[in-house]
């Protein structure tokens, strides 16, 4: 019986030993995220709202009213049209340029320390300053991005204005703030072993088909752990775009709907329209997405992923 | 493993619960020692929240509270303005502060969900005398009948004209005004600078979406019925000042330019977008003479009624009150305290106090303008001292006259969700999204829901 077995394992002190070493995580994942994730599904079949918050009135059970109003809300399609739009922009576009920037990298020696450090940078600026920034560099009339544009005679769009160039420019500051993804690459190129791409070179193989058939294999768990964790990321972004866009203050307080991503709308629903049950049932409804996407990428990936070690289907 | 650690195994875990739960019971907030018997009858602490600790007319108010209040009264003032989420998790963990400073805009919000106190027996034991506010900045915060705050500030809107620019284009400023929709289109056209494709010069910026409602108004119309439980965005009204608004942006060649050029502005420097005749005219609060009195004093300008269709002043009021939670353990004392923060003694204190601090920092006073209607008197019969700049003190004697001519929109239930809506829908119209009928019906559809949703 493997129950029994398991708790056969508390006669063990090692057991006691490495419980004892979990026992900090498992408090905090359980009070802190299984907990919260619970009581945020049960609120989703409620009316739970500022009344029910203050102890004013109890917590009524209302079954699925907020989820069936998922399903009519018109915003919810736009702001979860937004969001995929820009996952599907920025994931891949994330990939390759810090793959490219890796690539660089291992090539240019010594300088390459100083260049990881410089790529790096964007990654530790705070979101809200990105978002402030995304302001300053896209605006359309003075922004450094379209000045730039015209210095090779191309007219830059109104990036942050008109709503077709909202979602590029965003996805073009993700990409800005590549570092982390460009340093997993790095470590992953060094790892795959040079005896291959000499044998690769000996047979006669053309540095395009030692990239496809050497590297990217080598490197396929690194590529395929970023692309998960760069979709869980873009469904839940959210600091850049609510500072430059809805929080107040910004220049374009205006929030345009070509910006409102879903986890904006969420935290709008929850902590400015106070509609918390409703909220909570749009945090379920992301959890579901993100988790069918990320399960289909699992599946997916089997044909793609060489781990080393294993035999490749 | 070594018996050594077979041992101490066990022990180890005991001692890594023990720095858990010793860690979190000293995290949690020590119980309050046992004051003396006299102490505790005498010693009373008020908790403010949202407040603190404020620029100088907002501490020249606190230490005017606290003299009123008693000395025996402990003022917690915690740094930072009012957060819905901290609100409500302090609402949550049931330690709500005694009296809060919150936008007036979502006191029908908090209102409608019982989350604030009516202030009435407030009024009828510290005697409030109502009749003091500006109507309008109280009706913002009544609902259903009830008062549930006290206002402050009012932040009325007038048009600024750039003198430069107006004669530069052939327009009269002391002859502007909204009166003429024909007229004002005129004038914007005659202003505004394209070059090369690019914005150089705003003529009229219409201020939309927040200043939506107040275009509205311009016929005498509302965009929510005075109980605030009817939208009335699709109103014949609210769909032509939505159109006319939208042809003065159209005007510069689209909302994408204009507002690109319009993000450029940095109307807090030396070089505003007065003085770098970057804008013809544009409505805006009150405070905005003071930033260019102080920025720069020698600009030609001037200060103008926004006026309705027959010709009348109107004025869009925004900003703070102090509002009682439900909850608050010290109703009463919190009572006094707003009641003295928004008096007359307030705020002449607070407005001497500017006064000398202006002078002793050779900058320029332009005037406090509250919602209360005697203390708008007081302070500029009796401190405030001209500047000997003609354009400021004309817009000084303007902003106290049109305080007199306030609008608010009333509180709803759902008010976040409604100005979301309207919003919202000028957002698509400017887009090219949406014309304005359809933007504004599906607007009036997202906010009766809300209001429906949330109604109590």
């Amino acid at each position: 019986m493997r129950s029994r077995g398991w708790l056969s394992g508390f006669r063990k002190p090692e057991t006691w030993f490495a419980y004892g070493f979990i026992f900090p995580w498992l408090f905090g994942f359980i009070a802190l995220t299984a907990g919260p994730m619970v009581a945020s599904f049960y609120f989703s079949l409620t009316n739970y709202s500022v009344e029910q918050i203050a102890g004013l009135e109890k917590t009524s059970y209302v079954g699925a009213k907020n989820y069936r109003q998922l399903l009519e809300d018109e915003k919810i399609t736009l702001a979860l049209e937004n969001t995929f739009i820009y996952t599907v922009m920025m994931v891949p576009a994330t990939i390759i340029v810090a793959l490219t920037l890796a690539m660089i990298l291992l090539r240019v020696g010594r300088a390459g320390d100083f260049f990881r450090t410089v790529f790096y940078l964007p990654q530790i600026t705070p979101p809200v300053a990105v978002g402030i920034l995304l302001l300053v560099l896209f605006n359309g009339q003075q922004g450094i991005v379209n000045r730039g544009l015209e210095l090779i005679g191309i007219p830059g769009p109104f990036w942050t204005t008109d709503p077709e160039w909202i979602k590029p420019s965003l996805v073009i500051m993700s990409v800005w703030a590549v570092g982390g993804t460009m340093v997993i690459y790095l470590a992953a190129l060094r790892g795959v072993p040079q005896q291959l791409y000499e044998a690769a070179a000996m047979d006669g193989a053309p540095a395009w088909r030692r990239f496809k058939d050497v590297t990217l294999p080598m490197i396929s768990p690194s590529l395929f752990f970023t692309f998960i964790i760069l979709t869980i990321a873009g469904l839940n972004t959210f600091t850049e775009v609510y500072t430059a866009y809805f929080g107040t203050g910004s220049a374009g307080a205006e929030s345009p709907e070509a910006a409102l991503m879903y986890a904006i709308y969420l935290f709008r629903q929850a902590f400015e329209f106070f509609n918390m049950g409703y909220a909570s049932a749009m945090a379920w409804l992301l959890f579901v997405i993100v988790m069918t996407v990320t399960l289909v990428q699992i599946v997916v990936s089997r044909r793609f992923v060489f781990y080393q070690g294993s035999a490749r289907e | 493993m070594s018996g050594r650690v077979r041992k101490g195994a066990p022990a180890l875990v005991v001692a890594a619960l023990s720095v858990v739960v010793v860690a979190s019971i000293a995290s949690a907030k020590p119980a309050a020692e046992p004051a003396s018997e006299a102490g505790a009858a005498q010693q009373r602490t008020l908790n403010i929240y949202g407040y603190g600790p404020g620029d100088d007319v907002a501490q020249t108010r606190t230490a005017h509270n606290q003299r009123v209040v008693g000395p025996n009264v402990e003022i917690e003032n915690p740094r930072g303005g009012f957060n819905t989420q901290a609100f409500l998790a302090m609402l949550a963990s049931g330690s709500v502060p005694d009296v809060m400073w919150v936008s007036r805009g979502l006191i029908g919000s908090l209102a409608a969900r019982g989350a604030l106190q009516p202030l009435t027996s407030c009024i009828r034991k510290e005697r409030v005398n109502l009749k003091q506010y500006r109507g309008a900045a109280l009706r913002e915060v009544t609902y259903k009948n009830r008062v549930y705050a006290l206002p402050a500030f009012t932040n009325q809107i007038t048009i600024v004209v750039n003198d430069d620019v107006a004669r530069q284009s052939g327009v009269n400023p002391n002859r502007f005004n909204t009166t003429s929709w024909r007229k004002l289109r005129q004038w914007n056209k005659k202003m505004l600078r394209v070059e090369g494709g690019r914005v150089t010069r705003i003529g009229f910026d219409p201020k939309i979406p927040e200043f939506f409602p107040l275009w509205v108004k311009w016929f005498g119309a509302e965009l929510i019925s005075r109980d605030g439980l009817k939208a009335k965005l699709n109103s014949r009204q609210a769909i032509a000042a939505l159109s006319y608004t939208y042809s003065l942006i159209q005007d510069h060649g689209g909302w994408d330019r204009f507002k690109a050029f319009r993000d450029t502005h940095n109307w807090f420097g030396r070089n505003n977008p007065i003085v770098a005749d970057q804008i013809g005219a544009t409505p805006f609060e009150s405070f905005i003479y003071n930033v260019l009195a102080n920025n720069s004093p020698n600009e030609e300008l001037t200060a103008r009624f926004f006026t309705n269709r027959r010709g009348g002043p109107i004025t869009l009021f925004a900003g703070n009150g102090w509002a009682i939670p439900r909850g608050a353990k010290d109703p009463d004392l919190a009572c006094k305290w707003m009641k003295a923060d928004t008096s007359v003694e307030a705020w002449v204190a607070a407005a001497r106090n500017r006064l000398n601090l202006r002078r002793r920092q050779g900058e320029a006073f332009t005037g406090l303008y509250t919602a209360n209607k005697r203390a708008d008197v007081k302070v500029f019969e009796d401190i405030y001292q001209p500047l000997g700049k003609r354009q400021f003190d004309d817009a000084v004697k303007l902003l106290v006259r049109a305080a007199d001519f306030g609008f608010a929109l009333p509180p709803s239930p759902g008010s976040d969700e409604f100005r979301q809506a309207y919003i919202d829908a000028v957002n698509r119209v400017l887009t090219g999204r949406q014309s304005p009928r359809q933007a504004l019906n599906q607007a009036q559809r997202e906010a009766q829901a809300a209001i429906n949703r949330n109604r109590r």
